[in-house]
């Protein structure tokens, strides 16, 4: 016993096949079960953006109508933030925070698989809204009153959903601050902690901070549907925009949540692939730290036409202009750690710098958007979309399909195709340009965001748009494609994986067995 | 962006170009960079890293004290010119415009001339689905409506907006500006066309506002102030005519 005593009653491994994914409470089972729910719901929100595309890719209505285009963009935002960014980076964080900090598991793992559950099931109930009278939701993923309170039968089950999927962020983030809190392998301080935990750490808090905030906000919408409360009516001595307030003050953490991961996630990468530790480590904690300050301070810059009085208009033009200055931190250390590094350009490598240039490109429209007199004109206008799909889709996106390339041989055990991984990268990276860069020209030029049909001198740049939504969607079969073969499959990964290496993770055998560090490592 | 046709449309395309240019060179700067980076520290040319190199406070406090000094380069004429939007003092005519589901009111305070604006028939066929009509054989597709509102050029105008059921936004881009039109409320802003530029102008809803949020077009005509002032005559006299009949 003592001398076998890694092979005690652990030995027999995880149950097989369905009974394993129910019960378990594997970190790494479960982060497996976010990234492979992740994955179906970027497929199926990425068919409600082609059926978008579809009808927007000429003048005129031809597939589908006004009231369902309507539902296709509010869903499409739904799915795709709440059910494929956000549940990636929880993937992501399961797999990798603890074999990051060199603990056995998640510190609290039964509830970690109640939060997966948890999310799943809000997903089938939101998802059902597409069967019920009146269809899904169709008044933005910002559900503004009083055009929400429109929605047909729809409306609880929209609104339980989102309450569900908030209690399974809650408890994610709660597990992961636990985690890190508790159970870092001695020797492992919180400034010698990787750049990803150390984003994931920080994104939990905004989770916790947040996500009640929101949770108040739909409960209101919900018993002024059904009790008449009027919080958002007029008539009763409520006010509209106070949800928009709400809204936003959850909203706008709510884009850091999603964005600080994948900063963490190009952190690690650029740095392995320059081979070269990162530069300005305590300085990138910090930015991380104020980005995540600030972006409690900004959220009316959402709403910059509401009408607001000038003080406020000028705070928060002031405050969003201040974003940039840590953002512009992050951009420059990860130039500087490429500085005189020993670059190599394998995919993961390619996705982060793609990242590096794309998501700077949102950056400077964003930065434009701070500006109010300018942002009335680009408000609620293609612009904007072309600026956070700029964000999340060469930015969060493409980090987190870095990550993927990354850690997949640390998973699987198997080397990908890297042919086909490099494929997967440069069609991505070309259709999502053809797809998002022609929008900034169709906000400038007056089209406003969410309409099924446009006036005819939009025409050519929605083509465009549409054709490189088409290449985009088709390219992510690939992606999938790749992923099944290297599970099935491939060269055997070493430990290392890459030639240059840091952090835990890569001193574990690929695959990662079972059970990791269930004797501390010691950490220098 | 469209330059426009009123002081304040031409303050903001000035501020929208500053900023893009400011964007432009930020943006050559550091792609440069990263271009050079890749470039030239590739491992394939045999590039070696340098391991030492971990963080270098001076140029850290530069890249965070230059981008600060950028901004407030940035902030001063923002907050010049937004001051100047925000003015509505001094204004010579109100007109009202209220946003329904799915058409525009429009009401000149003062004078009980008022009337609905809605997109115009031969759009509004095109529109429906698989009409069979080519949009591109409509005159103005989707930019068109039955009654237009009709504004003096050269005149200081006060818009006061609202909405009847749910939240719109009035939006003319030749205007520079856009305003929520939310129930329940009423929000201000000004336009003014300059008086050389009378003509027709366009825009739409942006605010979404339900199934037919994108067939809810504006159109502005601006005319002279004595022909306009004759136009208003001519309605209040109809209105009037209209009120003795009933």
């Amino acid at each position: 016993m003592a001398h076998a005593g890694h092979h005690d009653d652990h030995a027999h491994g995880p149950p097989k096949g369905i009974v394993r994914w129910l019960t378990t409470t594997n970190h790494k089972d479960i982060g497996t079960m976010y990234l492979v729910f992740s994955l179906a719901m970027f497929l199926l929100g990425g068919l409600f953006a082609f059926v978008v595309r579809a009808e927007l890719f000429q003048p005129g209505l031809q597939l589908v109508d006004p009231a369902f285009f309507n539902q296709m963009t509010t869903m499409h935002a739904l799915v795709m933030v709440f059910g494929a960014v956000m549940p990636a980076t929880v993937g992501l964080a399961n797999w990798m925070i603890p074999m990051q900090i060199g603990a056995a598991d998640m510190a609290l793992p039964r509830m970690n698989l109640f939060s997966f559950w948890l999310l799943f099931f809000a997903f089938m109930l939101l998802l059902a809204t597409f069967f019920v009278p009146g269809g899904a939701p169709a008044a933005g993923w910002t559900l503004y009153p009083p055009l929400v309170l429109q929605t047909g039968e729809a409306f609880p089950m929209a609104i339980f959903a989102i309450h569900l999927m908030g209690a399974s962020s809650i408890m994610g983030a709660i597990n992961v601050i636990v985690t890190i809190v508790n159970m870092r392998a001695p020797g492992m301080t919180l400034l010698k902690m990787p750049l990803f935990s150390w984003s994931w750490l920080i994104t939990a808090y905004l989770l916790i901070a947040v996500m009640p905030v929101f949770a108040g906000g739909v409960t209101m919408l919900l018993t002024d549907y059904f009790f008449q409360t009027s919080f958002f009516n007029a008539a009763g001595g409520g006010d509209p925009v106070l949800y928009q307030h709400v809204f936003w003050f959850f909203g706008h953490p709510e884009v850091y949540i999603m964005i600080l991961p994948a900063f963490g996630i190009v952190s690690e990468v650029i740095s392995t692939f320059s081979r070269k530790p990162i530069f300005g480590y305590e300085a990138m904690v910090y930015a991380i730290a104020s980005i995540a300050f600030l972006s409690f301070i900004v959220w009316a810059h959402h709403m910059f036409t509401v009408g607001m009085p000038l003080a406020g208009q000028l705070f928060f033009t002031l405050s969003t202009m201040l974003i940039a200055v840590p953002t512009g931190v992050k951009v420059f250390n990860w130039t500087a750690t490429m500085w005189r590094g020993s670059i190599s350009f394998e995919p993961p490598m390619l996705f982060s710098l793609a990242f590096l240039f794309l998501f700077t490109i949102g950056g400077f429209s964003g930065l434009m958007m701070a500006i109010v007199p300018s942002d009335f004109q680009y408000h609620d206008t293609y612009f904007i979309v072309a600026h956070f799909h700029y964000v999340l889709v060469p930015g969060a996106v493409f980090a987190i399909m870095s990550a993927v390339y990354y850690w997949l041989p640390k998973w699987t055990g198997h080397m990908y195709d890297m042919a086909l991984a490099k494929w997967h990268f440069w069609l991505s990276a070309i259709f999502v340009n053809v797809l998002f860069f022609p929008q900034h020209f169709l906000g400038l030029a007056g089209m406003p965001r969410r309409i099924p049909d446009y006036a005819t001198q939009f025409t050519e740049w929605n083509m465009v748009s549409s054709i490189g939504a088409f290449g985009f969607g088709l390219s992510q079969i690939l992606f999938v494609w790749l992923i099944v073969k290297c599970v099935r499959g491939g060269e055997r990964a070493t430990a290392g994986v890459w030639d240059y290496q840091h952090g835990l993770e890569w001193t574990v055998p690929s695959p990662a067995p079972y059970h990791t560090f269930e004797k501390a490592p010691e950490v220098r | 962006m469209p330059e426009g046709v009123s002081v304040l449309s031409r303050e903001i395309y000035g501020m929208h170009m500053i900023m893009l240019w400011i964007c432009t060179i930020i943006a050559v700067v550091t792609f440069g960079a990263m271009i050079y980076a890749m470039v030239r520290f590739r491992k394939s040319k045999g590039a070696v890293a340098d391991p030492k190199m971990l963080h270098n406070a001076r140029l850290e406090a530069a890249w965070t004290i230059v981008p600060v000094l950028i901004l407030v380069g940035m902030a001063i004429p923002s907050v010049e010119k937004l001051i100047k939007i925000e003015d509505t003092s001094g204004s010579e005519l109100t007109i009202k415009a209220t946003g329904h589901q799915w058409y525009w009111q429009y009401e000149y305070l003062g004078t009980g001339v008022s009337f609905y604006s809605r997109i115009a028939r031969d759009s509004d066929l095109a529109r429906q689905k698989r009409s069979g009509i080519d949009p591109e054989g409509v005159d103005n597709y989707l930019l068109d409506v039955d009654k237009p509102l009709v504004v003096p050029t050269g005149t200081k105008i006060r818009m006061l907006l609202t909405a009847n059921d749910v939240i719109h936004a009035w939006w003319v881009p030749d205007f520079g500006m856009k305003r929520d039109a939310i129930p329940g409320f009423i929000n201000e802003m000004w336009i003014s066309v300059d008086p050389d530029k009378p003509g027709t102008y366009r825009g739409q809803c942006a605010e979404l506002c339900g199934a037919d949020h994108g067939f809810m077009p504006i159109v502005v005509i601006a005319k002279p102030r004595a022909e306009f002032d004759a136009w208003l005559e001519g309605q209040r006299a109809a209105a009037t005519a209209l009120a003795a009949t009933e």
